[in-house]
């Protein structure tokens, strides 16, 4: 029992709740309390990275009771990874929405860190249920921050996703009852053990509740028949909101790959590898939508949506290959793209704050302000997340064309991964042409100068994929690790053995 | 028993997703809360029915399972704060647009919103 397991949740709630109740103090003492949350959530989530690090898993049982019967969090490489991830990103979008983001709603902190929380849980927890509960503490939290920011133009994206969301959270609960009704239990690791186990007559309900789980994930995750709702929901977000919900449909490409390669693993018995035969093909035609969604995109920040879209196809056609290459190759790539997208959405509001009117539409303009800086960042971000040489994008899918071994897949695979990239590539040349270098004659309100915080914020999540780059050996080596531990489920299904305290003496 | 449990489930469930398809908010949040009161129950039934057991072992003949009894409890909660939030959105949908449709506005005149923003600048 390693109590550090705790304090990725335990840090953004204190933080979160001290938010709340600091309602009417001064704005800068907020702020730089609300800023040091963060920073200890990092320094927290790379403590847990290194521990994790050793390739074995931690469980930490609450109240000390023995799994299956209490909750459990388990700490593991993947956990690890997306905790890091997931707190880098969240400390430059908070850096960013300092520089004025957060003014007009006194609790837009206290939602950030809530979310952070809910986030947190989903990564760490090891139960079915508990992964149900800390969805909707993530969800409740992105309502309200996704209607951050007045005026008008929010509440419809807004409306239709709580609404879809709901939906969701009411087919989560009843598949995880159908799965309850037949094993009797919801821990993971206990589920692992007892899937194969499961009587023919009930293997139906067993399947029907997993299926109905990947329609939840996907819904989360954004797979095409259930993606519409993403684009206008985040191109209509508050940048740093918008930024940070690019890892919410990585939680359910997180929960997919938890569940599916734990739960509906090798050992499963006839029921392993459940829906992943449904996944490819759904992963394929959702990329080469999320291709045809950015070029016809109208604004800067819908054409970065649409690459979520994208980004969560590349990932899925690659973890459904099921091939410990597959896995590590995707992510590489769930790395590379949560932060350059962030990125680019926080790039996106800063070259819409200097157009005037313009905004971020992708229309011809008087030239703004700061141009070269943001071309640059743009560029960056645009050949990260398109994947050219020689940022990470490349690398990421590189790895992710060799992990497939030849086959029709690979036909597939290869073929819609290069034309979608090319697709990619031509929108965003599109839109950096239009919006940085076909300038008509004008005069644009002056908008001020660019502040350094925003500028360091987006700049730095942007310039994190060169980072990557460099870095690349030792990621590669540790998602490598993190693929082969995710694909040995019998592991997993040790930590109901873990010791209880008072029982190791 | 099961029978009439089983209808009262699935009558609810139908008339949640009948709702929920309706263009109007007011429907839809309707249609939603029918849909949790259906999983509820459903969620509920997944321990078994039992008649006079106490989810205590040893305290009655038959003991019903406690579990799904707290997960409903915790559905119930969750589902409650979210319809509250939901309401609350239908409300400043239909402030922000002088319509309840869940598009803001019906299709046909939403042309409006867009034209209405054309770049200036010279």
């Amino acid at each position: 029992m390693n109590h550090w397991l705790t304090a990725p949740i335990l840090i953004p709630l204190f933080g979160g709740m001290l938010q709340v109740f600091m309602g009417y103090a001064p704005i800068s003492l907020r702020r730089t309390l609300a800023l040091t949350t963060t920073v200890l959530l990092l320094a927290a989530s790379v403590v847990l990275l290194a521990l994790a690090d050793d390739g074995s898993y931690r469980a930490y049982a609450f109240g000390n009771w023995q799994p299956p019967f209490g909750i459990v969090l388990v700490l593991d490489r993947l956990a690890a990874l997306m905790l890091v991830m997931t707190s880098v990103l969240a400390l430059f979008c908070h850096l960013y929405s300092i520089g004025g983001a957060d003014e007009g709603n006194r609790q837009f902190r206290a939602l950030f860190l809530f979310q952070l929380l809910g986030l947190n849980i989903a990564f760490l927890t090891g139960d079915l249920f508990n992964l149900f509960v800390a969805f909707e503490v993530l969800l409740i939290a992105s309502y309200g921050l996704l209607m951050h920011g007045g005026g008008t133009t929010r509440t419809v994206p807004g409306l239709h996703y709580v609404v879809l969301n709901l939906i969701g959270s009411a087919i989560f609960l009843i598949s995880v009852g159908m799965i309850y009704s037949v094993t009797g239990t919801l821990n993971m690791a206990d589920l692992a053990a007892k899937m194969a186990n499961v009587s023919d007559e009930n293997i139906h309900i067993v399947k029907a509740g997993g299926m109905m789980l990947l329609v939840v994930f996907g819904l989360k995750a954004a797979i095409l028949p259930l993606c519409f709702w993403l684009p206008r929901a985040y191109a209509k977000a508050t940048a740093p909101v918008a930024a940070l919900f690019a890892v919410m449909t990585k939680v359910g490409i997180y929960a997919i790959l938890r569940v599916y390669s734990l739960v509906f693993g090798d050992q499963a018995g006839e029921l392993a590898g459940l829906g992943m035969d449904w996944l490819f093909p759904l992963a394929l035609i959702t990329l080469a939508m999320g291709g045809m969604g950015a070029l016809g995109s109208e604004s800067l920040k819908t054409l970065v949506a649409w690459q979520v879209i994208i980004s969560v196809g590349t990932l899925l056609a690659a973890m459904s290959l099921g091939s410990v290459e597959g896995t590590s190759a995707a992510l590489f790539y769930l790395l590379n793209t949560t932060w350059v997208v962030g990125g680019l959405f926080l790039v996106a509001d800063l070259i819409s704050r200097q157009r005037g009117t313009a905004t971020d539409k992708i229309v011809t303009a008087p030239r703004m302000r700061n141009r070269t800086f943001l071309s640059v960042l743009f560029l960056i971000g645009a050949v990260a997340a398109a994947g050219l040489p020689p940022l990470s994008g490349f690398f990421a899918k590189l790895l992710i064309l060799q992990s497939v071994t030849p086959g029709p897949q690979m036909a597939w695979l290869w073929s819609v991964i290069l034309i979608g990239g090319f697709f990619s590539l031509i929108a965003y040349s599109r839109a950096g042409s239009i919006v940085f270098w076909r300038n008509v004659e004008g005069h644009i309100e002056d908008p001020g100068k660019l502040s350094s915080t925003v500028s360091v914020a987006a700049g730095a999540l942007v310039a994190l994929s060169i980072v990557i780059v460099v870095l690349a050996g030792p990621i590669s080596r540790y998602t490598d690790a993190t693929a082969a531990q995710l694909h040995d489920s019998n592991a997993y299904i040790g930590i109901l053995q873990t010791p209880m305290v008072g029982e190791d003496e | 028993m099961e029978l009439a449990f089983a209808l009262a489930i699935g009558a609810l469930t139908a008339s949640g997703v009948y709702l929920l398809l309706r263009a109007r908010t007011f429907p839809v949040v309707v249609g939603l809360t029918l849909l949790s009161y259906g999983v509820n129950l459903f969620l509920f039934s997944s321990g078994r029915l039992v008649t006079g057991g106490q989810p205590i072992i040893g305290s009655t003949a038959a003991y019903s399972d406690p579990l799904p009894q707290a997960l409903v409890l915790t559905a119930i909660v969750i589902g409650f704060a979210m319809t509250a939030f939901v309401v609350v959105l239908a409300l400043r949908n239909l402030a922000d647009n002088d319509d309840d449709h869940v598009d803001g506005r019906q299709s046909g005149t939403d042309s409006k919103q867009d034209s209405a923003e054309e770049v200036t600048g010279k």
